[in-house]
């Protein structure tokens, strides 16, 4: 989904608070535990936490912490796979506990292809309205193969509950001149890219 | 914040404890997992791992060739452990005119167990949105000025791999046990936001 967790690339961000200023963590490692404890139960898979996030309101979004996404993804998917009602939820607390926005359809994997290393390839112009797991930055544009990975889950599907047949992904790089043309610092680019995600970039 | 009811939202610390309450009721969560993961997390899955990686690979080269072709095997090698989803590690090696750097531009994804809990930084949206696109310019601001003559080669943590930088060994620190190596080694410079060049012995 095009959603506000896609941020690569995007404009009007300002300095990086960096060196990070210290903060006293109080129930941000609770968070970590239980959602540790969730994925390690099966009660949901990576895919599935990474969507809930993603499924959060914008505003809420940006303004939460980062510990602050996952309590909500944990909540929502814990509601939304049965083990808790969101009443039951708030009854526990004083004030409201938002969760993320519902879910819609996940997707199978296009039909098995592949590519070699050097071989040129385009990201295609997909817009999908579940989780994936491609950057609109690289949307439709063209890289090189420079590597392969071992096979992993389709995420497109087991972000939705879905089988999620297994499926590599290609290290591509992109020159970042092609990715923002005379408005980036000069780069090399490297993603991930699930093998679904990509065509042959011949004929073009 | 508020919801869409406009009720003003529960504290997180209060949302937390809920969630444990649920788990432990209904999700058969033992009485001491949070203690014993915390624990576990914060005793096993720190930044030391990866800077003894990188020191041993500086002094010796056959380690260091493992770590380069598979950077899990060499972190088993060790002793280090990774989550079920984490199938691949990758070492990407800096040199005199490469420089690598990691993001997630969607998420947070790192290599947690192998150098520590990212930073607060790296969680920064500002620092995923901007470090794509502008990451001479992003760097510098952090503190890191690269000559225009080095590559600099962005890795975005999109898949279930995760990345980590093998930095360039301070020409002052040749010869240093493998023990005092590691010392110097920062999570920053396994990341990528800064080099380790200016150490001195």
């Amino acid at each position: 989904m095009d959603g506000i967790h896609d941020l690569g690339g995007k404009q009007g961000f300002g300095r990086v608070q960096y060196p990070s200023p210290p903060h006293e963590e109080t129930w941000e490692p609770l968070i970590r535990a239980l959602s540790a404890f969730a994925i390690r139960k099966h009660t949901y898979n990576m895919d599935e936490f990474r969507h809930a996030i993603e499924r959060m309101a914008p505003r809420h979004y940006l303004a939460a912490p980062y510990y602050e996404r996952h309590l909500t993804a944990v909540a929502t998917l814990l509601v939304e796979k049965d083990v808790v009602t969101r009443e039951e939820l708030e009854a526990l607390v004083t004030g409201a506990f938002p969760l993320a926005g519902p879910i819609g359809p996940g997707r199978l994997p296009a039909p098995p292809q592949s590519f070699a290393i050097g071989e040129t390839v385009r990201v295609k112009n997909e817009f999908v309205p579940g989780h994936v797991r491609c950057p609109a930055y690289i949307r439709g544009k063209t890289g090189v193969v420079v590597g392969v990975s071992p096979l992993y889950p389709f995420p497109d599907a087991s972000g939705h509950s879905m089988q999620a047949p297994m499926e590599p992904t290609y290290d591509v790089r992109f020159r970042s001149r092609d990715l923002w043309p005379d408005s980036c610092d000069d780069a090399l680019n490297h993603v991930g890219v699930f093998q679904s995600y990509l065509e042959k970039a011949e004929g073009r | 914040m508020s919801d869409e009811s406009n009720r003003p939202i529960a504290t997180p610390e209060q949302r937390a404890d809920a969630i444990e309450i649920v788990l432990r009721r209904k999700g058969e969560m033992p009485e001491t997992f949070v203690e014993d993961f915390t624990d576990h997390a914060e005793e096993e899955w720190v930044t030391d791992n990866g800077a003894r990686m990188v020191a041993r690979a500086w002094v010796d080269p056959e380690f260091r060739a493992r770590m380069l072709a598979d950077g899990k095997a060499a972190a088993k090698e060790m002793g280090f452990e990774f989550p079920e989803h984490h199938r691949q590690l990758v070492v990407l090696e800096n040199t005199k005119d490469i420089h690598n750097v990691i993001v997630c531009t969607l998420c947070s994804c790192t290599a947690y167990t192998i150098i520590g809990a990212a930073p607060d930084w790296y969680k920064d949206i500002d620092y995923r949105a901007r470090v794509v696109r502008e990451s001479r310019t992003v760097l510098r601001e952090m503190g890191l000025d690269l000559p225009q003559t080095t590559e600099i080669r962005v890795w975005d943590t999109t898949a279930d791999h995760r990345y980590m930088v093998l930095p360039l060994q301070p020409p002052a620190t040749i010869g240093w046990p493998e023990e005092k190596l590691a010392k110097i080694v920062t999570q920053d410079a396994m990341i990528g936001a800064s080099r380790l060049e200016k150490v001195e012995g």
